[in-house]
Parts: C-alpha cells; sequence; structure tokens
C-alpha cells in the first residue's frame, strides 16, 4: 500500500449490500482520490454514489473491503466520530438544516459535537457566512429561508470544523437553475482556494465536467475514469 | 449555542409534548408531597401531643400501639421523687363513641396538666374540670360537631358528662378530642390506675440516660425513651410513614411512564435530525446525553410544577373549615430532596429505552426514513 499512502481516500474492493446480501449495492469497488483532488461520482439513480458516499465517511459499514480515510482505516466508531468532527464535512441533496433552530444554531451543531469553543465557533462562522452570503439570515430560522439559502447554510455548516474533505450528495439537485449555478460555484471556489479534497456526486454532466475527474459508476460498479 | 440549548430548544418546539410529560411528573410530585406532607404532619402533631412540656415518653415496651399500652400511675408518682425528674404526667389514650359519632379521640390527664391551660377557652372554666367527676372539656372542633356547649351535657360512651368547658386548641388532634379527668377516664374504660404513656420533663442538668437507667433497673416491662428517639421508632409512624412514600413511589412511576412516553414520541419524531447530528460528528454518547438531558429538564419542570401544586393544594386544605388543625402542612427539605431524587431517578429509567433507540441509531438508514 506503500504507493496509496499520499491517497487522503482510498476505498479498495469494497462490497456492500442489504437485506442479508439479497440486494448487491457496491460490487468491489475502487477509488482513489489524492489530497486537494475534485472528483464527481457520476451514474443513475440507485448505481451506488450516495452509498459509496456514506462508506466513505463511515455512516455505512462495509462487507468486505478496505476504506482508508486521511489515512485512518474506517474500522470502529472512534475513527468515525473522529473522521466526521475534525475531517469529513457532508452536504446532503436536502440541506437536512433542523427546521426550528436559527441558520446560526444549526452551524453550531458541528462546533459542539467537537468540543469546540463557542467564540472560536462563532467567529469561524460569521467568516463562512460572509463567503457563501448567508450572513444577513445567520439568526433567521431555516424555515424562513429560501432554498438557496438553506443549501448554502448547510455547506456552511459543513465547513464549520474546516474539514479536509468535503462528500456532497447532489448538493444542488433540489435547486433551481440560478441557485444551482451559484452554490456550485461558490462550491468549487471554496474547495480549490483552500485545497480542500471534494467528492461529488451527481446526475449533472455539466457539473460533473468542472471537475478535476469525473467517475461513472453503474450498478455497483467503478465503470468509468475520465479526466 | 450548547448542548443544554439544543436540549432547551427540542423540548421548546415541541411544546404541548413536553407539557404534557412535565405534568406527568407534576401529578407523581404533588400527589408523593401531598401524602408525605399530610401524613408527615398528622404524624407531627401526634408527636407534639406528647411531646407537651416533655422531653421523654414511657410506654409499655413491645406494644404495636400506645392505645394497648398500659403503665401504672405510681411510676409516674416514683418518677417525680427522682431526683433527675422535674414532672412526669401520665396520659390516657382511649377511642369513644358519641352519637353520630363512632370515633372520637378521648385524653385522660391529670388535671393540673397545662395542656388545656395553653389553649383559648371559649366556655366554661378549668376550675370545674374536677377528678372524680363526670365532666368533660371538649375541643373547639369536638364540641362544633358533637353540638356540645360548655354547660351543657354530653353521652359519650355508656356515661353522661357535664361540658366543663371548651377550648380552642392549636393541634387539630387535640381540638378534635375529649378531655377527661385521669380518674374518671380510668374509670370509664376500667382501666383503673393505669395509663397510656407517662410524659417526662428532666431536671435542670440531667440526662436521659439517668432516666433510662432508672427504668431499666426498676420497671423492666416499661421503656423510656426521647421524643425524637421514640419517633423514630414507634411503628405507628413508620407505618405511616413507609406508606406514604410507598404511595408516592407509585406515583411517581406512573409519572415516569409519561416521561417515557414524551421521549420516545420525541425521538420518534426526529429520526433524521439525530441522524443529522450524527453526520456532524456527534457521538452516541452526544445523542444519550441530549436525550437525557431533555429527560431530566422535563422532570425538573415536573417537579417544580408538582412542588408548587402540593404546597398549594396543602394550603387550600388547610383553609376548609372542617379540617382546620387536622392538615399541617410539612412539606421539609427532606421531602423535596427525596422528590427530588425520584424524579432524577424517574427521568433517567425514563430515558433510559429512547436515549438507547436514539444513540444506535444507523445515520445513513435514519436519513432514508420517512
Amino acid at each position: 500500500m506503500s504507493g496509496n499512502a499520499e491517497m487522503e481516500i482510498l476505498v479498495e474492493d469494497v462490497w456492500k449490500s442489504y437485506d442479508g446480501g439479497r440486494i448487491e449495492v457496491l460490487k468491489g469497488v475502487t477509488l482513489q482520490v489524492e489530497k486537494g483532488g475534485v472528483v464527481a461520482l457520476c451514474g443513475s439513480s440507485g448505481c451506488g454514489k450516495s452509498t459509496l458516499l456514506n462508506v466513505i465517511s463511515g455512516l455505512e459499514d462495509v462487507d468486505r473491503g478496505l476504506v482508508r480515510v486521511a489515512g485512518r482505516d474506517v474500522v470502529d466508531e472512534a475513527t468515525r466520530i473522529e473522521l466526521l468532527r475534525h475531517r469529513i464535512g457532508y452536504v446532503f441533496q436536502m440541506h437536512h438544516l433542523m427546521p426550528d433552530l436559527t441558520l446560526a444554531e444549526n452551524c453550531m451543531v458541528p462546533v459542539i459535537a467537537a468540543g469546540g469553543k463557542r467564540a472560536e465557533g462563532l467567529a469561524r462562522l460569521r467568516e463562512l457566512a460572509e463567503i457563501t452570503g448567508v450572513a444577513h439570515r445567520l439568526d433567521q430560522r431555516v424555515r424562513e429561508l429560501s432554498g438557496g439559502e438553506r443549501q448554502r447554510g448547510a455547506l456552511c455548516r459543513a465547513l464549520m470544523n474546516d474539514p479536509e474533505i468535503l462528500l456532497c450528495d447532489e448538493p444542488t439537485g433540489a435547486l433551481d437553475e440560478s441557485n444551482r449555478e451559484k452554490v456550485f460555484d461558490l462550491l468549487l471556489d471554496l474547495v480549490r482556494s483552500r485545497g480542500r479534497t471534494l467528492v461529488l456526486a451527481t446526475h449533472d454532466p455539466e457539473l460533473a465536467g468542472r471537475c478535476d475527474r469525473t467517475l461513472r459508476m453503474r450498478d455497483g460498479r467503478m465503470v468509468e475514469s475520465m479526466g | 449555542m450548547s448542548l443544554w440549548r439544543m436540549v432547551f430548544t427540542n423540548l421548546h418546539r415541541h411544546r404541548v409534548r413536553t407539557a404534557i410529560g412535565a405534568a406527568g411528573i407534576a401529578l407523581g410530585v404533588a400527589t408523593m408531597l401531598s401524602v408525605v406532607g399530610l401524613l408527615g404532619g398528622a404524624v407531627k402533631m401526634f408527636e407534639r401531643i406528647l411531646q407537651s412540656d416533655s422531653e421523654m415518653v414511657v410506654f409499655e415496651k413491645n406494644v404495636s400501639d400506645l392505645f394497648f399500652s398500659n403503665v401504672p400511675v405510681e411510676v409516674a408518682e416514683e418518677l417525680e421523687k427522682q431526683p433527675f425528674v422535674k414532672e412526669a404526667r401520665p396520659v390516657l389514650f382511649t377511642i369513644i363513641t358519641a352519637p353520630e359519632r363512632p370515633v372520637v379521640t378521648c385524653f385522660g390527664i391529670e388535671i393540673a396538666d397545662p395542656r388545656l391551660g395553653k389553649g383559648e377557652w371559649l366556655g366554661g372554666s378549668a376550675a370545674d374540670f374536677i377528678d372524680g367527676k363526670d365532666v368533660v372539656v371538649l375541643g373547639e372542633r369536638a364540641a362544633d360537631f358533637l353540638n356540645a356547649k360548655a354547660g351543657g351535657t354530653i353521652e359519650l360512651g355508656q356515661g353522661t358528662y357535664q361540658v366543663a368547658g371548651v377550648v380552642r386548641l392549636e393541634n387539630g388532634f387535640e381540638n378534635g378530642g375529649v378531655f377527661m379527668p385521669l380518674g374518671t377516664c380510668q374509670h370509664a374504660f376500667h382501666k383503673e390506675g393505669v395509663s397510656s404513656v407517662i410524659t417526662v420533663a428532666l431536671a435542670k442538668g440531667h440526662e436521659a440516660s439517668e432516666v433510662k437507667d432508672w427504668m431499666a433497673e426498676h420497671h423492666k416491662r416499661l421503656t423510656a425513651l426521647e421524643n425524637e428517639e421514640f419517633s423514630r421508632s414507634y411503628s405507628q409512624f413508620k407505618i405511616m410513614k413507609t406508606t406514604a412514600w410507598v404511595v408516592g413511589g407509585c406515583a411517581f412511576l406512573l409519572g415516569g411512564l409519561s416521561v417515557t412516553n414524551t421521549m420516545i414520541l420525541s425521538v420518534f419524531g426526529r429520526i433524521k435530525e439525530l441522524a443529522i447530528a450524527r453526520v456532524c460528528g456527534f457521538s452516541r454518547g452526544q445523542v444519550a446525553r441530549m436525550i437525557f438531558g431533555e429527560s431530566l429538564l422535563v422532570s425538573a419542570i415536573g417537579t417544580a410544577l408538582g412542588w408548587a401544586l402540593s404546597t398549594a393544594g396543602l394550603y387550600a386544605l388547610r383553609a376548609v373549615p372542617q379540617l382546620q388543625g387536622y392538615i399541617e402542612p410539612r412539606i421539609g427539605w427532606m421531602e423535596v430532596a427525596g422528590a427530588l431524587s425520584l424524579a432524577v431517578v424517574t427521568a433517567l429509567a425514563g430515558a433510559l429505552y429512547p436515549a438507547w433507540y436514539a444513540a444506535n441509531l444507523k445515520p445513513a438508514e435514519a436519513l432514508r426514513f420517512e
């Protein structure tokens, strides 16, 4: 594995199934993403993109195979927690913000989880909110925000603990065209300007085309790599 | 934003659910404190009857109830001759029947017993309270429900008695009781020469142990206890106090079920949110702490409400004219601490399953949950 030592994300021959093995979702998937790499995972619904992201973040166990993130094997709860607190930020198609909390309170959840200092968290929140354009909406409850604002808020939350890796599952899938462009531009800008690693699951070939590399999945297998 | 702020926000946004959970605990706390307060007050009142100007009580060993205790009156005379005793007063407790009142507490006391002097004489005179004569002094409440007045007569048990006076007494049991001269009472109940207890006031500078030693040496069938010692060991008090805590505890259990229900609903109502918290880096322990925190907060609110409810309820009961003197709200720090401890245990036990469920949610599955 010495050749893969510098890889930020290493997935090797990973198998994942549900329902006692009757539904196979990942069938021997292998993926390598170098530090600072911007990679798009493409493929139709149900091909295994989301499951692969979940496996990388440790949200789902694998049946067999190796998953190594930031140099650590994702094998136990402690590693998963450490990765999700400090190394990985996750953005979903649906914002998944807590509707009764303000945007600021939502963004502080990862800081609470990591036991971070409130003052430092708030300073970082103000900085990120300025960059993502939601600074004026921080004290609003999520239900009062537009779709674009919610998704930018979700991006803000994912970056709160300054993770090295950003996993995005159709992050613009629920947005209209105008917001989709803005949010994606913002995402790429943030990732590239800070040298972060991005793995993006998307249906959209246009968005995928703006990434450094595009990997195509079909029926639980990695079938094509471009770029 | 802290974990506690999240806890508070979670409860605040489901106010009705939170209120129902807190109400369950509040009713449990209120029931418990009311029962404990009422019975504790009753015990305290009975203790005060025994402790009137005295530090010790002498009674027959191993009796289940003081009504069955027989202490020769001569023992009081012997005790009064001892240098360590200032005063020894025999008191005979009995139950007597009156027309339409099958149970009336009757106190057989010496004429010189100071307890009647402490009350406010509403009619009659202490001078008419003469030993050997068929006379009684009535507490104000007793006079009221027996429809008797000073100077009139009253039927009690097998006899007819002259009402020598009516006295307003602070203690509910005494105020609702009948006082007979000791000799008259002994004769009426065929207990010549005996009393139920002897209350003993110590001479200045002397110790209770001197009375105990003397009693052990001269009257092995009897025992002498300090008032506090007596209150701790008297089986009737123990039964009453235990009953109060058991009844209260059962009420609490019901309250605990309401907390469990509230917390289960709370967890099932926000499975996706809990999953997101996990995605944001919450550990299983943090999720569990959040759920336990919510449960503790619900219980704390319920305990405060229950305390207020029981205090208000007991004071309201005390204001009812028919109950005056019988209700002595007595919710001390021990009772509150007991209720609070039970609330904490209830909160933790009630949140056990919801917290376990929430902590063990698989985030990826939970995010797919509809």
